[in-house]
Formats: structure tokens, C-alpha cells, sequence
């Protein structure tokens, strides 16, 4: 039977993990590869890489680390962050991501995910969008979630489906940081819209905040987050325990 | 040495590191003296049936993976590789492949109940069916993860080990020295690892 999926999110910047983190065991605990690493022998489903840094510089560090991390790390490597154009693709498949995870640049290049999926697949074409509630509807934000774009985000991500998108990143910008659950209105809304795995982001805080999650939105395929996993205040492993025991399908290790 | 055939489809980076990781020596090569020599042959692949075909052919490599596998050297396809093993494939038409495996390659939408989403994405676990030395460290109920459209059919007497996705796919073959994977195992955590050893040590 198929899985959930749990996926932990290391925004790296000028080659280091942002947002601090502290585990036994871990020397460099702002290592990328480091993180991974450990990450990936402690339950973790799949790993998102996210590059947030602005410079010319900062992305060819990112690139040298991409690398090693996927030298290293054998479960699936979404990378987003910076990706424009089909050049960027290229750029992060070469180091070892399995996907690529597009976001504002779909908005500025209109035929980037046709183009892309074209060339490497559906399955390699990730859609991360930011959303929030305004005026009673799901608008697309961009510039990490800075400029309305007036776009509905359920038409939006319709369209990216149609062009090729193989997967669905859903961040609510009105949960995110909140720590007190999941958007499951705004998940609702698009997992009905699209037959594509959707991959919940945004507001997870607590253990039964993904099991809350996946029992009311069974059709949501993974739950994604950031610092609840780095600050170590959700352990993957005792999370998917506790999910097997709520009766949600997870690979638990043997 | 395994040699990765490098036909000028997918990312083969992931594949040579996971050979690394497990100290077996591999090397990503389209050079046919290379590969007959290599020890064992791993055909990778993703993408489109048709296109794929359509390389292997044009370089020449799929002859050499054929003369390979009838010569006895370990073979294995993984996904796509898979497929390519098979005498055709339905994917958008009809396509020759290399028939070293006989059975074909057909939509999973002709099996799966409606509903499901496709591809057939994410970690499943394994169903063994049958012995077979690339599964010899693996136990039913392992998990090991998939990104696949359609999937090996009519191959009965071959099939090895099966994920559950509504209908029993087909994760595993053999037939004598030749493999075939539909997942990944350069990218299924330790259960994956251990089956590339396992093809390493056939």
C-alpha cells in the first residue's frame, strides 16, 4: 500500500541551514549534508532543499552542496529555489535532484513547466505555491510570498496540472508559522481540483496536527515542514509511529 | 565492474553514488567495449518509452545490452531500463522493445481502480512472490519508492515481487541472469542499497 509522506524542508543560504537547529549527535547542525544525512536515517519519506540565497556566489555554493548531499542521501531530493528557467533545471538535475521545484518562475515564465516537463518528465515538475485568503478567495502570492499576483490559486494550480506540473506544493500563508495546524480549507479546495499528489505545507506544529491532516484529507499525499523537524520538536520516526498507529499507511524503517 | 549504460537518457549521477555507497566499483559509460567488458550491465532509464527505444537503438547499445544478457552476464533494468526489456510497450502507440523479457508494457490504468492518481508515486511495499537473488537481503512488507505510469504485464511466470496499488504491479522480474526493477532503488533508503549489492554479488 502507498504511503504518506513526510518531508522535512532545509532552506539553505549561502550554503547553510537557516533556522537553527539542535540534535544529539549531530556535529554541524547547520550543515546541509549533515542534515540530510540525518534526515534520511531517521524516517524521513523525501527532502526538499530550498535555495533562498540572492547571489551569484551564494548558488554556486549551493550547487557544490546539492551535490554532496546527493551523493550521500539515497531517498528522493526535491530542489526549489531560484528556478527560472529550463537552464536551471538542467543546473540542479545535474547534482543530483530527482525534482525541481518551481515557484515564482512559473509565474514569470509562462511556459517554463511545459517546457520543463517536456523535457524531463511530469514526474520531475514540482509546483510550490504560496496562497492566502483575500477578498474570501485562495490568491497566488510570489516573491516568497510578498506580491498578491491576483491569480486564483485554484485556477493556477489547474493550469500548471494541464501544463505538466507532477506534483503540488501547497503553503498557506495564513497557517504558515502558526503552529496551530494545517490549512485544510485551502487543501480541501485544491485536492479536489487536481488528480495530482498534493503535498500539505504550512502551519504544522504538533504530532496531531499530520494526523489531523491526513484523516480529514485523505487525498493529501505528504505533509511537509520545516522547523518543527529542525528544532526537534517533532521527531520524524515517533511521528509515523504515531501516524501508524492513527491507522495512516508510513514506511516505518524494519 | 558494473557498467551504468549511458544512452543519453535521465540523470545517471544518483545511480554511480549508490554503487559508491555500497563500495561497488561502476562506471556511467556508452562505450560498447566498456560495457562488454563490465562484469554486469545496469540499464537505467526515465521518460518516454518511444524516445528511450529510440536511443538504445540509434547508438547500438541496445544490441550490446542483448548480447550482454544472451551471453549470460548479469543483467538488470531499473524503471524505464525495466520496461526496455520487454518485447513491446503501449505507451502513446505501439513500441518495440528490446525483448530480451517476454511480456510488455501497458498503461497502469488498464489495472488500477478509477480514482487512484497516476503516476503511481511514493514509497510502496514489496510483495514477494517468488525467489530471486536481487531480493535475497529483502523481506515482504519492505518499502521502496516508485514513479511510474505504466507497468509490466502478460509476464507471469517472471514476476518476483508486486506493490499493492489497488491492483498488484509489478515490481520485480527475472528470467535467468536478467533483472528488472520498476522503482528506484538508487533511491529507496537501505532496502534499495541492499538490492543493488545483491545484483553485485549474482
Amino acid at each position: 500500500m502507498i504511503t504518506k509522506r513526510i518531508i522535512p524542508c532545509l532552506d539553505v543560504k549561502d550554503g547553510r541551514v537557516v533556522k537553527g537547529v539542535n540534535f544529539k549527535g549531530l556535529d554541524d547542525v547547520a550543515s546541509p549534508v549533515e542534515l540530510a544525512k540525518y534526515y534520511s536515517s531517521h524516517g524521513a519519506d523525501e527532502l526538499v532543499f530550498y535555495d533562498i540565497t540572492a547571489s551569484a556566489e551564494g548558488r554556486a555554493i549551493f550547487t557544490d552542496i546539492l551535490t554532496v548531499a546527493a551523493s550521500s542521501v539515497f531517498i528522493p531530493l526535491t530542489v526549489g529555489g531560484g528556478i527560472n528557467s529550463v537552464a536551471d533545471f538542467d543546473r540542479v538535475l545535474k547534482c543530483g535532484a530527482d525534482k525541481v521545484s518551481v515557484n515564482s518562475g512559473a509565474i514569470k515564465n509562462p511556459s517554463l513547466i511545459k517546457e520543463a516537463s517536456r523535457l524531463y518528465g511530469d514526474q520531475c515538475v514540482v509546483l510550490s505555491v504560496d496562497a492566502k485568503r483575500v477578498g474570501g478567495a485562495f490568491r497566488v502570492f510570489a516573491r516568497g510570498g510578498r506580491d498578491d499576483t491576483g491569480l486564483d490559486a485554484v485556477e493556477w494550480i489547474k493550469r500548471c496540472v494541464d501544463d505538466g506540473a507532477g506534483e503540488i506544493v501547497l503553503n498557506s500563508i495564513d497557517t504558515d508559522g502558526v503552529k496551530g495546524g494545517f490549512d485544510i480549507e485551502m487543501l480541501r479546495a485544491v485536492t479536489e481540483a487536481v488528480g495530482v499528489p498534493v503535498i500539505a505545507s504550512g502551519g504544522a506544529g504538533k504530532t496531531a496536527d499530520f494526523i489531523n491532516l491526513f484523516k480529514t484529507l485523505p487525498k493529501v499525499d505528504a505533509g511537509l515542514a520545516a522547523s518543527v523537524f529542525h528544532f526537534g520538536e517533532i521527531d520524524i520516526n515517533d511521528l509515523k509511529s504515531e501516524m501508524a498507529a492513527s491507522g495512516i499507511p508510513v514506511r516505518l524503517r524494519r | 565492474m558494473v557498467a551504468i549504460v549511458d544512452y543519453g537518457v535521465g540523470n545517471l549521477f544518483s545511480l554511480k553514488c549508490s554503487f559508491k555507497a555500497i563500495g561497488e566499483d561502476a562506471a556511467v559509460t556508452s562505450d560498447k567495449g566498456e560495457i562488454e567488458r563490465a562484469d554486469r550491465i545496469l540499464l537505467p532509464g526515465v521518460g518516454a518509452f518511444s524516445d528511450a527505444a529510440g536511443k538504445l537503438y540509434e547508438s547500438g547499445l541496445g544490441d550490446v545490452v542483448k548480447k550482454c544478457a544472451a551471453d549470460g552476464k548479469p543483467v538488470m533494468g531499473i524503471c524505464l531500463g525495466m520496461q526496455l526489456l520487454f518485447e513491446k510497450s503501449f505507451e502513446y502507440g505501439e513500441w518495440e522493445g528490446l525483448g530480451i523479457l517476454s511480456g510488455d508494457v501497458r498503461p497502469i490504468s488498464d489495472v488500477i481502480p478509477k480514482g487512484l492518481k497516476i503516476p503511481h508515486i511514493g514509497w510502496n511495499s514489496l510483495d514477494i512472490v517468488k525467489d530471486s537473488p536481487i531480493l535475497k537481503y529483502v523481506k515482504s512488507g519492505d518499502f521502496v519508492y516508485f514513479v511510474h505510469s505504466y507497468y509490466a504485464a502478460n509476464c507471469g511466470g517472471e514476476v518476483t515481487s508486486t506493490a499493492d496499488y489497488g491492483a498488484p504491479l509489478t515490481a520485480t522480474v527475472q528470467q535467468g541472469n536478467v533483472f528488472g526493477c520498476q522503482f528506484h532503488p538508487e533511491k529507496s533508503g537501505d532496502v534499495g542499497l541492499s538490492i543493488l549489492r545483491a545484483f553485485c554479488e549474482v
